[in-house]
């Protein structure tokens, strides 16, 4: 298996200096010592884990000639996810779903009370907008391009269901605030899953844990919002990704493969 | 081995030519260790999935006792046009158990289907058949109408305009003394056939009714 060669390296993590005895013959000074402080922690880690192998993998791949911006939107994804896991634990340390009143208070709280509350809020609820905006350019752009095709079909699948399970969060999410708004179109999407035919009672009785909306509805909104989807999500991101560096990239539907030079049609 | 297909397989691993068999052995040593294993680590895995599974899917199961509530005397209450009450749906969660619900005394004259001749108050639910949005009734046009996408009912809960696919929702009532007590839910089809309680969007004429079953926690009425 051929080696890629070492990448250029930032100045702040260039080797050390020469040691005592090399060079000019002089002790290293606090200055060099200090600038050598990088690698060498960098060094310690990677002497014990391999992980730089792991990074070049990651991160120093080829690409496809005709690699455009269009590429980019599924990192422009995993950002967003990343932004709502952090505001969104960040939120949690305030909430309380408490559906008599707790959970409003809560985030009353948050908004006007919390330095940089509102900001924090605001993030994450328009996160969530601009995730579901991009999961579906992103989406778009997998299937205009044929990425799907082989031997990405696994990859697909398991992007379908992130979506679904980007869906489920919106909609999970959206009670907890526990206002009038929230509490009504939850009411309107547990009965809109209640309209399906045979399965369809047994459906919202599970989303709501009961054939009324009760005392522990919000609850397990909360635990599927916080918990079992988030987990869900990052097993599945780490296994899309895991694809995307095995597999590579694909070319853009317009650049065309060149013809090995015996096949092509020789000048008259 | 050659004529393993021959006759039936020995259940003795001696005849079965595996290594190591001994005498009267049935099962080797290794297909015994691996067994237990995988059963014990299945037992672990099922002790703690299956309670698990069960707190989460247990709720539907659950049926919430029967409640009677008081909503008011027994000369509150026209004939004609109805008054909201506020009632007590999920004890227990504060506001958000609460619903207005719209009572009247039962009228001969207008309600005439064969269902409803021994009600003395006709208690109609307050959540839209549609989706579940909160319906307001309207004197002047004696009508309920539901602000979400439109649905209106007449005087009866019967749906006469939007997308609505049943009647109103209705609820048992009693006369204890001079109060009139209001009980457990029940839904309506267009004939104002009394069913189990049903969620809003659920059809329950003709088949319906087998379409969208009663759940196990709704009372069975």
């Amino acid at each position: 298996m051929p080696k890629l060669p070492a990448p250029p390296l930032p100045s702040a993590l260039k080797a050390p200096p020469p040691r005592p005895g090399e060079g000019n013959g002089k002790a290293p000074t606090p200055l060099e010592q200090a600038g050598g402080a990088g690698i060498s922690v960098v060094d310690w880690v990677d002497e014990r884990t391999s992980l730089s192998g792991a990074a070049r993998w990651l991160m120093f791949r080829k690409v496809p000639k005709g690699t455009n911006w269009f590429y980019t939107l599924g990192s422009a994804t995993l950002f967003a996810f990343l932004s709502q896991a952090v505001t969104g634990v960040f939120l949690a340390m305030y909430y309380r779903p408490d559906p008599s009143g707790g959970a409003y208070e809560s985030i009353r709280y948050v908004t006007n009370d919390v330095f940089l509350g509102q900001f924090v809020r605001g993030m994450h609820k328009w996160g969530s907008s601009v995730m579901v905006i991009l999961v579906f350019l992103h989406m778009g752009r997998t299937f205009f391009f044929g990425a799907y095709k082989y031997p990405r079909e696994l990859n697909w699948v398991i992007g379908v269901v992130l979506l679904i399970l980007t869906m489920v969060m919106s909609f999970t999410g959206y009670l907890l605030p526990f206002d009038q708004r929230a509490y009504w179109a939850t009411i309107v999407g547990v009965n809109i899953n209640g309209t399906g035919p045979l399965v369809g009672p047994y459906l919202s009785d599970f989303l709501r844990g009961g054939s009324e909306f009760g005392a522990t509805t919000l609850s397990r909104f909360y635990a599927i919002h916080m918990l079992l989807i988030p987990g869900l999500l990052v097993a599945l991101i780490g296994a899309h990704l895991y694809l995307v560096t095995k597999l590579g990239t694909t070319a853009p539907p317009w650049v065309k493969a060149e013809q090995p030079t015996e096949l092509r049609e020789t000048e008259v | 081995m050659s004529d393993k297909h021959a006759k039936h397989k020995s259940k003795y691993t001696l005849d079965r030519q595996i290594p190591g068999a001994f005498e009267g052995e049935t099962i080797t040593r290794r297909r015994f260790m691996t067994g237990t294993a995988h059963t014990a680590g299945g037992i672990a895995a099922a002790a703690f999935t299956l309670p698990a599974l069960g707190f989460a899917v247990g709720p539907i199961f659950k049926s919430t006792p029967h409640r009677w509530e008081t909503v008011g005397t027994v000369d509150q209450f026209p004939d004609n046009n109805y008054i909201p009450v506020v009632v007590t749906l999920t004890p227990g969660i504060g506001e958000a158990g609460k619903a207005t619900i719209y009572v009247r005394k039962f009228n001969p004259v207008l309600d005439t289907d064969r269902y409803d001749l021994d009600t003395k108050y006709i208690a109609i639910t307050s959540r839209c058949a549609h989706l579940g949005c909160p319906v307001r009734w309207v004197d002047a046009a004696e009508r309920f109408i539901c602000p979400c996408h439109g649905g209106v009912y007449d005087l009866l809960g019967r749906p006469v305009g939007g997308p609505p696919v049943r009647p109103l929702d209705r609820f048992y009532t009693r006369v204890e003394g001079e109060y009139v007590q209001v009980g457990p839910r029940f839904s309506v089809n267009s004939q104002l056939r009394r069913f189990s309680p049903r969620d809003p969007g659920e059809p329950l004429d003709g088949i319906g009714q087998y379409l969208y079953p009663s759940r196990p926690g709704a009372q069975k009425l």
